[in-house]
């Protein structure tokens, strides 16, 4: 969780953690001669899932992985994860048999029988996807000792679907654009995106919106390039032209404004550090602006960690795991608001 | 893609079933005319469904289905899904048109391939920067370029087996 890791202040932006909230890296992969998750029976979905977890067992991974039975646990549970990012949404509303392995600080992730047979992820704070590819690179080669992965000649690795073919390699980076969706500049972000062959999606990814000014991006193509030839692309040409817009939205606004930044964000941490009822949109609005805040260097009271773990720890599953017990709509308002002064006060 | 017997362009795509079995032809104008297959040039539509990806595959094709997870070619077109590995050797065509699409155009892997270590990056990135330009020289019908560049990638394939350590890592490529 990214309350737990340690980010020392003069690291923030180092990592370019003032805009990129994390990255991420994936690899898609499927099992030849079985059929992919969406044409499988139960049982077939089983003996998959058996295969792949005996396989990660036989390969020793890094960091003391655990399995998670998707169809054993609790519904609140399966939302805890999602909310976390460990699994898809897709793979947490599921009914076939399924799983996830998850490692011990919750960094890697590899979901079994999500829309492809494996999906392995790592996540890490910051501009990092170059070290996460390295960490779920190193996965996929030690289960491809062990796991017959379909592989077409001209193709490459196969998917479901065509979208992922190739090196079923993608790369992602939530980044928080607060200033960039103050001046309206947005759009252009996503026209530049569009021709870019980048997908923008919400905080929960496909579907979701996005609150919070987070905007997750990855690449689209995934197929006629080498990994590294996307990555590269993706963390040295992409990602730095869109934080260098959002950082100059940002000292634009203080040129032409500072007065109204600083009302506006000490509003906020004022309105979070005081209320005793708080909805989830309202709530993810006001730290986006206090995020700002403390980037801009107007709070210096206020830890950017625990910021970035309170967009997380405000969710639906995680004040019910809080509370241990189903909440009332009203009872979610005042957990909601009891969590977020505590991390704050 | 080329005609199967020359080396135009080819604008007729066609499967055809026999006996369990599917084939597929791709020829140019001048063959499909030989094979008194008509013109597609003369019928507008063939055109625009040839232009938005989508290749005209007779009705009887939907009979096949994969034999290793029974996925038919109708089922495949509604999900956007293929059904397994072999799909995309059975449904070839459609696989490949439903590629191209989603990848905006791509059609060849040149990342990594099974089995590849890190020793193998660099010869992996001349791999691509070869395939790359063999794309390009086809596509504007450079086709002595595309000879020295096909066996540059023989040449490249062939010293698989050669130790490589550029990058020192202990691990059996
Ligand atoms: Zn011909
Ligand atoms: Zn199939």
């Amino acid at each position: 969780m990214s309350a737990d890791v340690p980010s020392p202040d003069d690291q923030i932006f180092e990592l370019e953690a003032d805009v990129v909230l994390t990255s991420r890296a994936r690899i898609a992969r499927n099992l030849s001669g079985s059929p992919f998750v969406h044409r499988s029976d139960p049982e077939q979905c089983q003996t998959v899932a058996e295969e792949i977890r005996t396989a990660a067992e036989c390969v020793d991974l890094p960091g003391s992985p655990v399995w998670i039975d998707l169809a054993e646990i609790s519904n609140r549970h399966r939302r805890v994860l999602y909310e976390r990012h460990i699994i898809s949404r897709q793979h947490a509303e599921g009914h076939h048999p399924r799983g996830v392995i998850v490692d011990e600080d919750e960094t890697t992730s590899i979901m079994v029988n999500e829309e492809d047979h494996v999906r392995m992820h790592t996540i890490a704070q910051g501009l990092q996807t170059d070290h996460c590819f390295d960490q779920v690179r190193d996965i996929d080669r030690s289960l491809e000792t062990k796991l017959p992965w379909a592989f077409h000649q001209r193709l490459g690795y196969l998917a479901a679907c065509p979208s992922n073919v190739g090196t079923g390699v993608r790369f992602s980076a939530m980044l928080h654009l607060p200033a960039l969706s103050l001046t309206g500049d947005l759009k252009k972000v996503q026209n530049a995106a569009n021709d870019l062959k980048l997908a923008v999606r919400g905080y929960y990814g496909e579907g979701s919106e996005s609150s919070g000014n987070f905007f997750q991006v990855s690449n689209q193509v995934t197929l006629g390039c080498s990994e590294e030839e996307l990555l590269e692309q993706f963390q040295q040409v992409i990602l730095p032209g869109i934080i260098q817009y959002e950082r100059s939205a940002r000292r634009a606004l203080l040129r032409q404004d500072r007065v109204g930044i600083e009302d506006r964000v000490r509003r906020d941490i004022a309105v979070l550090r005081s209320a005793r009822l708080i909805k989830v949109d309202e709530c993810m609005r006001r730290l986006s602006t206090v995020r700002l805040g403390v980037c801009l260097g107007i709070l210096d009271d206020v830890d950017l960690r625990h910021i970035n773990s309170l967009f997380v720890l405000i969710q639906p599953g995680h004040l019910h795991e809080r509370v241990g017990d189903a909440l009332s709509p009203r009872e979610a308002l005042v957990t909601r608001a009891d969590t977020v002064r505590e991390m704050l006060a | 893609m080329k005609c199967d017997r020359c080396n135009r362009p080819a604008i007729v795509h066609q499967i055809i079933i026999s006996g369990g079995q599917h084939k597929e032809v791709h020829l140019c104008e001048k063959h499909a005319q030989e094979a008194g297959i008509p013109n597609p040039g003369k019928q507008p539509i063939n055109k625009m469904l040839e232009k938005i990806g989508t290749i005209a595959v007779p009705l009887k094709a939907t009979s096949v289905s994969c034999p290793q997870c029974g996925s038919t070619l109708a089922q495949i077109r509604q999900s956007g899904l293929l059904g397994c590995d072999q799909c995309y050797d059975v449904f070839d065509q459609l696989a490949h048109s439903m590629v191209e699409r989603a990848q905006h155009g791509a059609t060849q892997h040149s990342g990594r391939q099974p089995g590849q270590g890190p020793a193998d990056r660099a010869r992996q990135h001349e791999r691509s920067r070869l395939l790359r330009a063999l794309d390009d020289a086809v596509r504007s019908e450079q086709y002595e370029r595309a000879a020295k560049l096909k066996h540059q990638l023989a040449d490249l394939n062939h010293s698989k087996d050669v130790p490589d350590d550029n990058d020192g890592a202990g691990e059996s490529a």
